[in-house]
């Protein structure tokens, strides 16, 4: 199977029956995704949870009381359970005091009891599949049609259809509230933009995506179409608006992918479907370009090698200085050095210390000769910069923020990789009628900004 | 067969089930992490596939493994995406709860494929089948009972210290972290162990019910423990026992009522109760509190206004109704009962026409009040350097809940400072101050 995937999931998504499947499902999952957003901007992920179980008793009630299980019936049914739970998590929360999960826990588990027992007890002449309310039944979806100009359409395409278009039409004319009693419920309160009435009104079209979604992909399932394409999206954009389109994206391929996997291995459609969009959600949590785990941890390593590189320029520039001969002067050169070991220890050690030092090497700013590591001429104007830009910001710290000398060596060890030209002179323009004929507060040159100079005595108020 | 006879046994096992789980529950909830029993039974259905498909068993011990296995990864997910990535803690545990239970579905439908893969036994973690509680599942319940119980007994100190402060329990130096380690720990076995007997969706009722419904009760922990193993047991075994009992009450029966859910159900009746007739954090309870506060409130209001009213006019006046709700800030309602109460103290006399005048039961009563809020004033005045026009209401929110001892040592510094005009009768129990609005009209009234 797995080898001869691709051509397999092409004529899986041609048959005619799984077409069917696809956009009744595709249909259902952009509904819940456009929905989810918001319960994962809110942080309430977890009531479209609660939402997705409590509709069952909603459904069987209303199943019970219209026999022909009418779509206006299954509607009045979801938004009632869906405001039910709603209010019931909202009194406990509130004035029971009962904490947010708890809430949750003890009001949907209490609702789908009922719903459970009520199918027990009362549909026994009506079947009703208790397989559906965890995994749904794409595939009576799909055979359940009526013939349109010619074309076979699935009759629960007739009740999705309008949920997604209300579910668009609601965001979009809401959309300045709905965006405000998201991010700010407060100050939507301030503006009078009437936030309980945005948070039931979410709560309800929540329950009638819940609602629709119940037959094609099951109640629990439906959970990973409610908050996987928000979250994912959430990881890949930073606006309300692209959030939105990037999580219908999501849930289009989610439901792609999934019904593909499912048709080509002959599973569970459902399953496939939700599993696909946790392994989108999963793709952009690691690879996401700003937010994925991979780039944030080869943005992290780019840095630190960076500081590990700077930290042994800073140190070979120290000893060339140190030595007797002065900084500037050419046969100063081989005085700053170091054994190759000592190197990769300045470097922190291990292999990102032994990765900086090989970059170091590569980039012409050291160069090896036998077992010891030389600065260069580039080498060393990069740690006059370095060496400059730490004891500026140790002078600015006495200076300016009033520390003791003998403190303010760590922090400009830290802040050193961080000042740029501009703050350097901006620094030395401050503290200028202060400074102690370009000294720091050891008592240490402050190197001139640019290339070396012919005199290591001169300070860096010169040039 | 002689269901007679394994009904209660079923129900003895179901209440220790249920004693188990609520004490177990209670860290969770008490720990805020009530939906991770929840997490780990919905994360724990693709561990029972894998364990079904690859041993090709339905064995109850090779399933558990599976489930605790998948579990386990389940909660190490939850706690790992909202470390790792923007994700929050909510969305993490609806996206690993969701996704791996889709893990599941799909290997079910593999396993519904297989001709020796009858999957009756895998659905029962889905569902669950309180009925095969019997023989050695009993067994292994009662080992875990037994644990888990002793484990609470022994760690209770720590316990306690890690609900309820644990940056302090960090800085007495126990180790946190391993202490959470094994309340989690213990909720994902109590879990495992629950779950072909709760059902996926019913466990998580097992672990929080009892807990919640126990704090409504107690703030103490070893009473809530305790409560919530009665509860959960009670629960439970009255759930198993729903059916036999409606079958008593009423003899015509339309059809069997699932055990598992009524146990959800009469956890959910216990809690219901408790939320609003529980005695101090009832609704029932604290809408009582606010309702007679609020009468105390507007039975005092009323009191000053016919004295001021009295002031005024310049004797023991009488008010017509409608003049007084229009002084008195209150809905009509609460009025309506404050006159009501007031008359049945002997405090208010009405004539036919609504007119309203003060007993001398009454009067005493108006000029004690009047005498709190005006000192209150002057105090606030002197004092704390309000204006005298913004005296009056903070004097007036405060004025009802000062105790006498305060208002005597009030009116002792005022007189001792030289605020009360005659030192010496101001300390007197019927003397009232002149008011700080309208000197004009006011009278020492000692």
């Amino acid at each position: 199977m797995p080898p001869a995937l691709p051509p397999a999931l092409l004529d899986a998504l041609l048959d005619p029956v799984t077409l069917r499947q696809v956009a009744v499902a595709a249909t259902c999952n952009v509904s819940c995704a456009l929905v989810g957003c918001f319960l994962v901007l809110r942080r309430i992920s977890l009531m479209g949870d609660a939402l997705s179980h409590a509709v069952l008793p909603g459904l069987v009630i209303a199943l019970l009381v219209a026999r022909d299980g009418g779509p206006a019936a299954m509607l009045v049914g979801a938004v009632g359970a869906g405001l039910a739970t709603t209010f019931l998590t909202r009194i406990t929360q509130e004035h029971g005091n009962v904490a947010a999960d708890a809430s949750l826990g003890v009001v949907y588990t209490t609702l789908f009891a009922l719903g459970v027992v009520l199918v027990k007890r009362y549909m026994t002449d009506i079947h009703f599949d208790i397989a559906c309310v965890y995994e749904g039944s794409l595939l009576n979806v799909a055979m359940n049609t009526t013939r349109i100009a010619g074309v076979d359409v699935p009759r629960a395409f007739f009740t999705a259809a309008p949920v997604l278009l209300a579910v668009v039409t609601v965001v979009t004319l809401l959309w300045k509230e709905w965006k405000v009693a998201t991010f700010d419920p407060a100050l939507a309160k301030t503006m009078g933009l009437a936030p309980t009435a945005m948070y039931y009104l979410l709560m309800t079209m929540v329950s009638v995506t819940v609602m629709t979604s119940f037959e094609s992909i099951g109640s629990i399932l439906v959970i990973a179409m409610l908050i996987a394409p928000g979250a994912a999206a959430q990881l890949l954009v930073d606006r309300l608006a692209p959030m939105l389109v990037v999580s219908a994206v999501l849930a289009v391929a989610a439901t792609l992918l999934g019904a593909a996997a499912a048709d080509a291995m002959n599973v569970s459609p459902a399953g496939a479907i939700a599993v696909a969009a946790g392994l989108l959600y999963a793709a952009a949590a690691l690879f996401g370009p700003r937010y994925g785990v991979v780039s944030r941890l080869a943005g992290q390593t780019r840095l630190a090698l960076r500081v590990r590189r700077e930290d042994l320029l800073a140190r070979l520039y120290r000893r060339r200085e140190a030595s007797p001969i002065g900084a500037g002067s050419p046969e100063a050169a081989a005085a700053g050095r170091v054994t190759a070991a000592e190197a990769v220890a300045i470097c922190g050690g291990g292999w990102l210390g032994r990765r900086a030092v090989r970059q170091l090497l590569r980039r012409g700013q050291a160069r090896q000769s036998g077992d010891t590591i030389l600065l260069t001429d580039a080498g060393a104007a990069e740690g006059q910069r370095l060496v400059r830009s730490h004891r500026l910001w140790e002078s600015y710290l006495v200076d300016e923020v009033g520390l003791q000398t003998d403190h303010v060596h760590d922090p400009a060890h830290e802040v050193e990789h961080f000042l740029g030209e501009s703050i350097q002179a901006q620094i030395e323009e401050q503290i200028a009628p202060r400074l102690d004929r370009g000294r720091d507060p050891h008592g240490r040159d402050i190197p001139a900004a640019g290339g070396p100079r012919s005199d290591g005595r001169t300070g860096g108020g010169g040039t | 067969m002689n269901a007679e006879s394994v009904v209660p046994k079923i129900a003895a096992g179901a209440a220790l089930l249920g004693a188990t789980g609520g004490v177990v529950g209670a860290f969770a909830v008490l720990r805020r992490r009530s939906l991770l029993g929840d997490t780990l039974a919905h994360a724990a259905l693709p561990g029972i596939c894998i364990a079904h498909l690859l041993l090709a068993t339905r064995d109850l011990w090779a399933l558990s493994v599976g489930a605790l296995l998948a579990g386990l990864l389940g909660v190490v997910c939850v706690t790992a995406i909202p470390k790792w990535t923007r994700t929050r803690e909510d969305a993490a545990l609806g996206l690993v709860l969701s996704t791996f239970f889709g893990v599941g579905v799909v290997l079910l439908s593999i396993a519904q494929q297989r001709p020796t893969g009858a999957q009756a036994g895998l659905d029962s973690f889905l569902f669950g089948e309180v009925a095969a509680l019997r023989g050695r599942d009993v067994r292994v319940l009662a080992v875990v009972a037994a644990v888990s119980l002793a484990a609470t007994a022994v760690f209770f100190k720590e316990l306690k210290l890690l609900c309820f402060d644990e940056g302090f329990a960090a800085a007495q130096g126990w180790p946190t972290y391993t202490l959470d380690l094994a309340v989690m720990s213990g909720v994902a076995l109590v879990t495992i162990v629950c779950l072909p007997v709760c059902g996926v969706v019913l466990m998580a009722a097992v672990l929080i019910f009892p807990c919640v419904t126990a704090r409504y009760w107690s703030n103490r922990l070893g009473v809530v423990l305790l409560l919530s193993a009665v509860l959960g047991a009670a629960a439970a075994a009255l759930g198993v026992l729903s059916d036999q009992i409606e079958a008593a009450l009423f003899t015509a029966s339309p059809g069997g009522l699932p055990p598992g859910p009524m146990i959800v159900l009469v956890s959910g009746l216990f809690f219901a109760a408790s939320l609003l007739a529980a005695p101090e954090r009832g609704l029932i309870a604290r809408g009582v509190q606010t309702l007679r506060t609020r009468v105390e409130v507007v039975t005092d209001h009323v009191l000053r206004e016919m004295y001021e009213f009295g002031e005024e006019t310049g004797g023991q006046a009488n008010i017509p109704g409608r003049q007084l709700a229009a002084r008195v800030s209150s809905d009509p309602l609460t009025l309506r009962l404050v006159l009501a109460l007031m008359r049945w103290r002997g405090w208010l006399e009405a004539d036919a026409g609504g007119t309203l005048r003060l007993t001398p039961s009454g009067g005493t009563e108006a000029a004690g009040v009047t005498r709190t809020h005006r000192l209150w004033e002057i105090f606030l005045v002197s004092r704390a350097d309000i204006a005298a026009d913004h005296a009056h209401r903070p004097a007036d929110e405060l004025e009802h809940f000062l105790p006498r001892t305060l208002v005597a040592e009030l009116e002792a510094e005022l007189a001792r400072t030289g605020r009360l005009p005659q030192p010496a009768a101001a300390t007197a129990a019927g003397h009232v101050p002149p008011s700080l609005h309208a000197p004009a009209t006011t009278e020492d009234r000692a």
